[in-house]
């Protein structure tokens, strides 16, 4: 049976780009304000889900050609990698340090290697919560 | 500051998730496994000779000093189960080599290993009590799919009713530790106890403790060890074989740290539950070893066995009891291993589990025949091999402090071991030879190989006790004398 949803695909192509960007807003408030890693990533997720509902599997996959499990396992590569790059420069596991620089176009802007962690973060809940919903999926 | 108290953990995690990438990569992923056990052996076995000269070592996350900061303590106690875990796991994964099949090497089983090596190591080095909750997860997660694996219907039921009970106990885990923030605003080990001494241990503090005691018995099988024979004959050999072999251990070492750094005011009420809790753990386990056929069956109930022996140790509570534990702690690691792995292989080479319908095997596997011996002479306590002095110490102790019934079915319970593997090696390995030359199922090396190396293992662990016993007297003391870890945790001069 073919469903005609073209208001539901035509508002997701407009809504995804929102709730990306929401997304990438939670991230980026990290780690002063709420927001941050794992909750970015649950909203970032939740804008791919959307699209696997809406349009089937095979056509997302043309556009998003990731493997999420690779997503995820890349996501903790990235985490568990500032935690040991932080090794190498003789501080503790896991020390985080942040300073300002002067960006051309964003001004004093302050970079934190506490960002690739979340990022690290972010990633991890993306790869698994996506892959957790397209198995789920594949039972049926 | 001292890094390297991470790499046990690390390593491990790092190698999981480097493995998920070289997934179609089989021979890749074997070599890389190996060579990454052994670079934890190596970095366990420094550890612990680094703690003998410097004494317990201590790394802050991110600089952030106790009691505020996650920390990872090592004290002797934990880095001789960490080190027994590398090596027991790198000799499993020999034995997976040959035997797991393409199928779970393709689906991230060398992964989720690592995943689980990870969570078990994190738990044996994390100071902080929250950390030892999150590692835990980390091994249980790991282990859920590790026991689902292949999908066969028997695994699916046996891993519901096991993801079901430890679902549960987690969730009485995260209440006592709410409980416990709620009443003393520390997570913290050492703070803790400090904190304890300071307050005293009331009625409260020894309700709490209660909870956590549930909690671990649930982990490791003590008492609550209904879920255990069913869930641990279910997944393939080698993956029941390392549950054995680690899973209870990490409840088993949860249980020894806490009731001896931070319950340790009120042992005639929580000691005394873990006494009785063992002897009965003992009997129950006694009675399902000789009860089945199932060979399976059999060696789970060993398991459970061995859970309420080495929990006479804390009970007691006596240096040379602990000793004696941690002695035993270690031997059963690796026996339950070989013996694990006996169990599947002649699953594997006979096509059945019931031991009726096995006989003569020692015609033709002398080698598998021997081992099995060994095995059995080990578990049940002989001199010169591994199972002694264990067995020796916990004995002592018991006398010392006047527990005579606990010490009575203790040593009963040595009896029934040694009656049920009996049972298995007079009717699986004597008797008429059922198998004829024609078709007899060839012994793979790799499998024979793993298990060899277990035999020489509990071989010259009892002829070698006396190499170990430095470290097992140090981390006995230790155990005994909380001051030792507490200062070592809170003083911030390092």
């Amino acid at each position: 049976m073919k469903i005609n949803d073209v208001i539901l695909q035509t508002v997701t192509k407009i809504v995804v780009f929102i709730i990306l960007t929401f997304g990438v807003e939670l991230f980026l408030s990290g780690h002063y304000n709420p927001g941050g890693g794992f909750i970015g990533g649950l909203v970032l997720s939740s804008a791919f889900v959307l699209l696997y509902l809406v349009f089937d599997i095979e056509t997302v996959h043309k556009g998003i050609p990731f493997d999420f499990k690779k997503v995820a396992a890349f996501g903790v590569l990235l985490a568990v990698g500032t935690g040991l790059g932080s090794v190498l420069f003789g501080a503790s596991f896991l020390t985080q340090t942040a300073s300002y620089f002067n960006l051309p176009v964003f001004g004093a802007t302050e970079l934190s290697t506490v960002m690739l962690f979340e990022a690290g973060v972010a990633l991890t809940v993306v790869g698994v919560v996506v892959t957790i919903i397209l198995s789920i999926s594949e039972d049926v | 500051m001292n890094n390297i108290l991470v790499m046990p953990m690390i390593i491990p995690l790092l190698t999981g998730i480097l493995l998920v990438f070289l997934r179609p990569y089989v021979l890749v992923q074997r070599v890389f496994s190996l060579v990454s056990i052994a670079a934890t052996v190596a970095v366990s076995v420094t550890i612990l000779n680094l703690i003998q000269s410097d004494g317990i070592l201590r790394l802050d996350f991110g600089g952030w000093l106790p009691p505020y900061g996650i920390s990872f303590v090592a004290d002797s106690f934990s880095m001789l189960l960490v080190l027994t875990t590398a090596i027991v796991t790198g000799i499993l994964l020999i034995y997976a080599f040959s035997s797991i099949g393409r199928a779970h090497e393709n689906m991230f089983f060398y992964p989720f290993v690592f995943f689980l090596i990870a969570g078990v190591n994190g738990s044996f080095l994390t100071g902080d009590l929250f950390n030892l909750f999150v590692c835990f997860e980390v091994m249980l997660l790991s282990s859920y799919v590790l026991i689902t694996l292949g999908g066969r219907k028997v695994q699916l039921v046996e891993s519901i009713k096991y993801i079901a009970i430890n679902v549960l106990s987690s969730w009485f885990f995260l209440v006592g530790i709410a409980y416990l923030y709620g009443t003393v605003g520390t997570l913290n080990m050492a703070h803790l106890s400090v904190r304890i001494a300071e307050v005293g241990q009331g009625s409260l503090l020894t309700v709490i403790s209660i909870i956590f005691l549930i909690v671990f018995s649930l982990k490791s099988g003590l008492l609550l060890y209904f879920w255990l024979p069913g869930s641990y004959s279910a997944p393939p050999t080698v993956v029941a074989a390392l549950f054995g072999a680690l899973l209870t251990k990490v409840g088993i070492y949860a249980m020894f740290r806490v009731f001896t750094l931070i319950f340790y005011h009120e042992p005639g009420v929580t000691h005394l539950m873990i006494g009785i809790m063992a002897a009965i753990t003992m009997i129950g386990g006694s009675i399902g070893a000789i009860a089945y056929n199932d060979i399976r069956k059999i060696v789970s109930y060993n398991v459970v066995i061995a859970v309420g022996f080495i929990l006479v140790g804390l009970a007691v509570s006596t240096e040379v009891a602990i000793q004696g534990s941690i002695y035993y702690l270690i031997h059963d690691m690796i026996i339950k291993a070989l013996l694990f792995l006996i169990a599947g292989t002649m699953i594997y080479l006979t096509g059945t589990a019931r031991i009726q319908n096995m006989s003569g095997l020692i015609r033709n596997y002398p080698l598998l025949g021997w081992l099995f011996f060994i095995t059995m002479l080990s578990l049940a306590g002989i001199p010169p091999l591994s199972g002694f002095i264990g067995k020796v110490y916990v004995g002592q102790g018991a006398i010392e402090a006047g527990a005579f019934v606990l010490l009575a079915i203790a040593f009963l319970s040595s009896i029934f071991v040694l009656y049920s593997l009996l049972r298995i090696f007079l009717n699986c390995f004597w008797g008429e030879t059922i198998i004829n030359e024609d078709d007899d199922v060839p012994l793979k090396k790799g499998m024979l190989i793993p298990m060899v190396l277990f035999g020489i293992l509990t071989i010259a662990l009892g002829v070698g006790a006396e190499g170990l016993a430095p470290y097992v007297t140090d981390a006995a003391h230790t155990l005994m004398n909380p001051k030792i870890y507490i200062d070592a945790v809170l003083n911030s001069d390092s």
